[in-house]
């Protein structure tokens, strides 16, 4: 293969992680963009173009694409149509421009609700006096879809995940992603509302679409471009046919438990067999947001740990295993919620660090508080910090005098941002071997967390609850 | 040096000041006259509050500064009063709703994002609000009120714009659009885009024929209403009713010698308004609106109270203002300290305090780098047996002083 050389500068991709990753891989292969090790099984977040000498890419969290290439860290950027209306609809006047629709990716964003909500079309919406909560991946989204249909009150509950098992009891409606209405009916949900299409998307940094040349590149996409994806109802029922999703019967419980999914949900099962609590549903094969336990006045939802404080101290659930770090990152935001830990559980145990490139000159907070304000231009002022937990980040920061920052929010992987789109992040780590591998030390361990069981304060206190929670707890304990 | 100052916002300078401090004066006066009262609402209200009555299009609510509490978990967002009117009707709903009459007024900062750069994204309005206000004579009283300030102001070439809310959503009903077109419409509109309704396809010619003449005609008496009656007889009736309201306003302004202009576009922003809405405009620059709101009371859970107010502009009144100088030069005094010592200064401060006692304004000085529009200046050397000299600064004289209260004597007192 010919290595040619791109026209006067360096350009930057950023191409996304997860669900559009094989299918980008192909495009960008098929059009002889493609990248050396964009793959599942990619080990490096840096990729070198195998076209373009002066062609480089990262591979991120598609959530993060908008924003990123929106500052102007990337010139370009390939993510869905969600992600970046979820930015636009918050900064219209920013710097992203979605440059063309590449003809892959499904679904659509859908306004969806329960059937025991009561509510049967957006008209129920608009009228509705009570207060109406809705819970989302996507809370731009969702907030302007409640004001475009100029609902009364409403209050958007932002989510990492797992939006779809909010309904009827934790929330009125969701606004979700979606194959189409059969794949939200499976889910249990009825749909409302189609509020967008979602296929992959090529955008673009408005500065460098306006000054630098990235003729050579957009020609390679010249072939791909104006077709519009086709999603077949049989294609979608097919998929549908092959999820697991156990449709949620409901019923009103005595007490509400929360459970982890994703990394923390073998630990919990097996913690919680041990504890003796038997429960249909929650194993590494089975996937149900619901599970069922042997005690008919517990009810079970599995969500994302990351959720769960909130959903504890809005009295959601009584009870939840999270870790310990997203009960302080929850309370760093709301320092007098309703949420205590009951005791750690002994599974999860990370380390929440703070670090930096091997290449820094310093070798604690302390070195870098000095060189923040000493040379700002070493490390660039202000100093841009990567984390997914904002808010035990800002406390940190402000509790050791750094000044200026600047927080990059994340969605995980925040050592990807490091060295060049962030100066530090602060993360987790459970054996610091990945941070090795991304060159980066360890400046300061702001804390160890692990796995815990975090209980409502007004539970606890409540008289009709307190007896079953003691049962509960101390079967737990015994885990 | 680099500019610190957050986006958006803006910094008010002593000059600044001076004609702000002009307007809400004026303001506060002409108000008090009239008989209204002040209040003054927090800057922090629940995001719902603004929701909930369905009043701000959702261009506006998109454009608010909301966020979460340290105790928002529950998810409940709080906003930077993006309004004036919905805080002081949330006041008069909780703590005056009793009473049946209330006329309240404000000076208030209000804040809403905007992009582009070149407006603040704080503004000041100085409003007043009449809870209860029984039609015509209410809506007048208002706007008199408004044009008095505007008058007392000395601001020139004001135009006053009148509309009629009532009016525009009957007319609009008679395009019969489906409910999705019609509140597109109505947003279309309050964000100023007439223009859209002459695209509408109607079904009835006359309805396009008299948009048409209404959007192009501007009447400036009552007899231009009483045509407009007699040119479109087969109007529905809530459009004849909402033209009886707008014609009794416009009769009246007549009698007392009010001019005018009707000017069916001069309604800006706001969905509440139910009644006749005004405009004043100076420079092509909108400096003040308001209106007559019947519906927010009760949408808020209030009693059906009948309502109107208004809200001037101030950042766009201080433009029209001439700058103006800090007065001092009939009445200041400057103390000078000859030289710093403890004795010096203590005599200084013992002599300035004195004089303000005496109902004077008295500036201190030991740098010797004042400046010169002083009434008096006295310089202060400590030393016996005449330890002042006292400057006449208007007759030009000079002459030493053994006491205080000789200064004071020759000073007088206020």
């Amino acid at each position: 293969m010919i290595i040619t050389q791109l026209k006067h500068q360096c350009v930057k991709f950023a191409l996304p992680k997860g669900r559009f990753l094989s299918s980008t891989a192909d495009l960008l292969a098929g059009i002889g963009l493609g990248f050396d090790g964009y793959s599942d099984r990619a080990k490096q977040y840096r990729l070198r173009s195998a076209t373009f000498s002066n062609l480089s890419a990262k591979i991120l969290q598609e959530k993060d694409i908008p924003i990123q290439v929106a500052v102007g860290n990337y010139d370009l950027g390939i993510c869905g149509a969600d992600w970046i209306e979820e930015y636009l609809v918050k900064y219209p006047t920013g710097a992203l421009v979605k440059v063309a629709s590449l003809n892959y990716g499904q679904g659509s964003i859908h306004a969806a609700t329960s059937a025991q909500v009561g509510i049967t079309n957006l008209n129920d919406l608009s009228v509705r006096k009570n207060d109406c909560r809705i819970v989302s991946e996507y809370p731009n989204l969702a907030e302007a879809f409640a004001l475009n249909l100029r609902m009364r009150k409403f209050r958007i509950f932002p989510v990492w995940g797992a939006a779809e098992a909010y309904p009827p009891e934790n929330a009125d409606l969701v606004v979700l992603w979606g194959i189409g209405r059969a794949h939200i009916a499976a889910q249990g949900l009825i749909p409302l509302e189609k509020l967008l299409p979602v296929t992959a998307f090529l955008v673009a940094n408005r500065e460098s679409l306006e000054n630098k040349d990235l003729s050579q590149i957009l020609t390679c996409f010249d072939s791909q471009l104006g077709t519009e994806p086709q999603t077949s109802m049989e294609q979608e029922l097919d998929i549908c046919k092959d999820m697991k999703i156990l449709c949620p019967s409901w019923q009103a419980r005595e007490i509400n438990l929360a459970l982890p999914d994703g990394h923390q949900q073998i630990p919990a099962a097996q913690f919680l067999k041990r504890a003796g609590l038997a429960l249909q549903g929650y194993s590494e094969e089975v996937v149900s947001r619901r599970p069922a336990a042997d005690l008919d006045w517990l009810g079970i939802k599995v969500i994302r740990p990351q959720d769960m404080p909130l959903q504890v101290a809005n009295g959601n659930f009584d009870l939840a295993i999270t870790g310990e770090d997203w009960l302080l990152e929850h309370l760093c935001r709301f320092p007098s919620s309703p949420v205590k830990k009951l005791f750690a559980l002994g599974f999860g145990t990370v380390k929440i660090v703070a670090a930096v490139s091997q290449e820094m000159p310093v070798n604690d907070i302390d070195e870098l508080r000095s060189l923040v304000q000493r040379s700002p231009s070493v490390v660039g002022a202000p100093l841009k910090v990567a984390s997914e937990y904002i808010n035990i980040a800002d406390r940190y920061l402000r509790d050791n005098h750094i000044n200026p920052y600047r927080l990059i929010p994340t969605w995980g992987a925040s050592e990807a941002f490091l060295p060049e789109d962030a100066d530090m992040l602060i993360d987790n780590t459970q054996t610091g071997k990945t941070l090795e591998q991304h060159r980066l030390k360890v400046l300061d361990v702001l804390f160890q967390s692990s796995a815990c069981l975090i209980a409502n304060k007004d539970s606890l206190a409540s008289s009709r609850k307190k007896e079953r929670i003691e049962f509960l707890t101390q079967k737990l304990r015994g885990g | 040096m680099k500019n610190q100052k957050c986006k958006g916002m803006q910094d008010l300078l002593p000059a600044d000041m001076l004609r702000f401090r002009r307007v809400e004066d004026t303001f506060r006066s002409c108000c008090h006259n009239w008989g209204y009262q002040e209040v003054r609402t927090p800057t922090l209200e629940y995001l719902y509050l603004f929701t909930a009555t369905g009043t701000l299009t959702p261009g506006m609510l998109g454009k608010v500064y909301s966020f979460l509490d340290w105790d928002g978990w529950s998810g409940e967002r709080i906003v930077l009063r993006p309004d004036g009117t919905i805080p002081v009707a949330r006041l008069y709903i909780e703590n005056l709703g009793d009473q049946e009459l209330a006329r309240l007024f404000y000076v208030t900062d209000i804040f809403a994002f905007e992009g582009t750069g070149k407006e603040n994204r704080e503004r000041w309005q100085c409003g007043a609000e009449f809870f209860g206000g029984a039609k015509f004579a209410a809506d007048v009283e208002t706007i008199l009120l408004a044009e008095e300030v505007i008058r007392r102001l000395g601001i020139k070439n004001v135009e006053l714009r009148l509309s009629h809310a009532g009016l525009v959503k009957a007319l609009l009903k008679e395009f019969r659009l489906s409910p999705a077109e019609e509140a597109k419409m109505t947003s279309r509109i309050l964000e100023g885009d007439w223009q859209a309704l002459t695209k509408v396809k109607s079904a009835r010619p006359e309805i396009a024929r008299l948009m048409a003449s209404l959007l192009s005609l501007k009447g400036k008496s009552s007899s231009f209403l009483h045509n407009v009656r007699a040119s479109f007889p087969k109007a529905s009736r809530d459009f004849m009713s909402s033209l009886k309201d707008f014609i009794e306003v416009t009769e009246l302004l007549d009698d007392l010698g009010c001019s005018y202009e009707i000017d069916i576009t001069a309604i800006h922003g706001f969905e509440y308004y139910t009644g006749i809405c005004f405009q004043f405009v100076s420079s092509r620059e909108r400096i003040g609106g308001g209106g007559r709101y019947d519906r927010l009371v009760p949408l808020m859970n209030g009693k059906e109270v009948p309502a109107c107010g208004f809200a001037l502009y101030v950042d766009h009144i201080m433009k029209l203002l001439p700058l103006e100088k800090e007065k001092r030069g009939e009445s200041g005094i400057l103390v000078k300290g000859k030289v710093l010592t403890p004795e010096v200064v203590r005599t200084c401060f013992a002599v300035a305090e004195s004089l303000r006692d005496a109902g004077h304004a008295a500036e201190l000085s030991f740098t010797g780098r004042e400046k010169s529009d002083y009434r008096w200046v006295i310089s202060v050397s400590g030393k016996e047996p005449s330890p002042f000299v006292l400057r006449d600064c208007v007759r030009k004289r000079r002459r030493e002083v053994a006491s205080l209260a000789e200064i004071i004597d020759i000073i007088g007192t206020k």
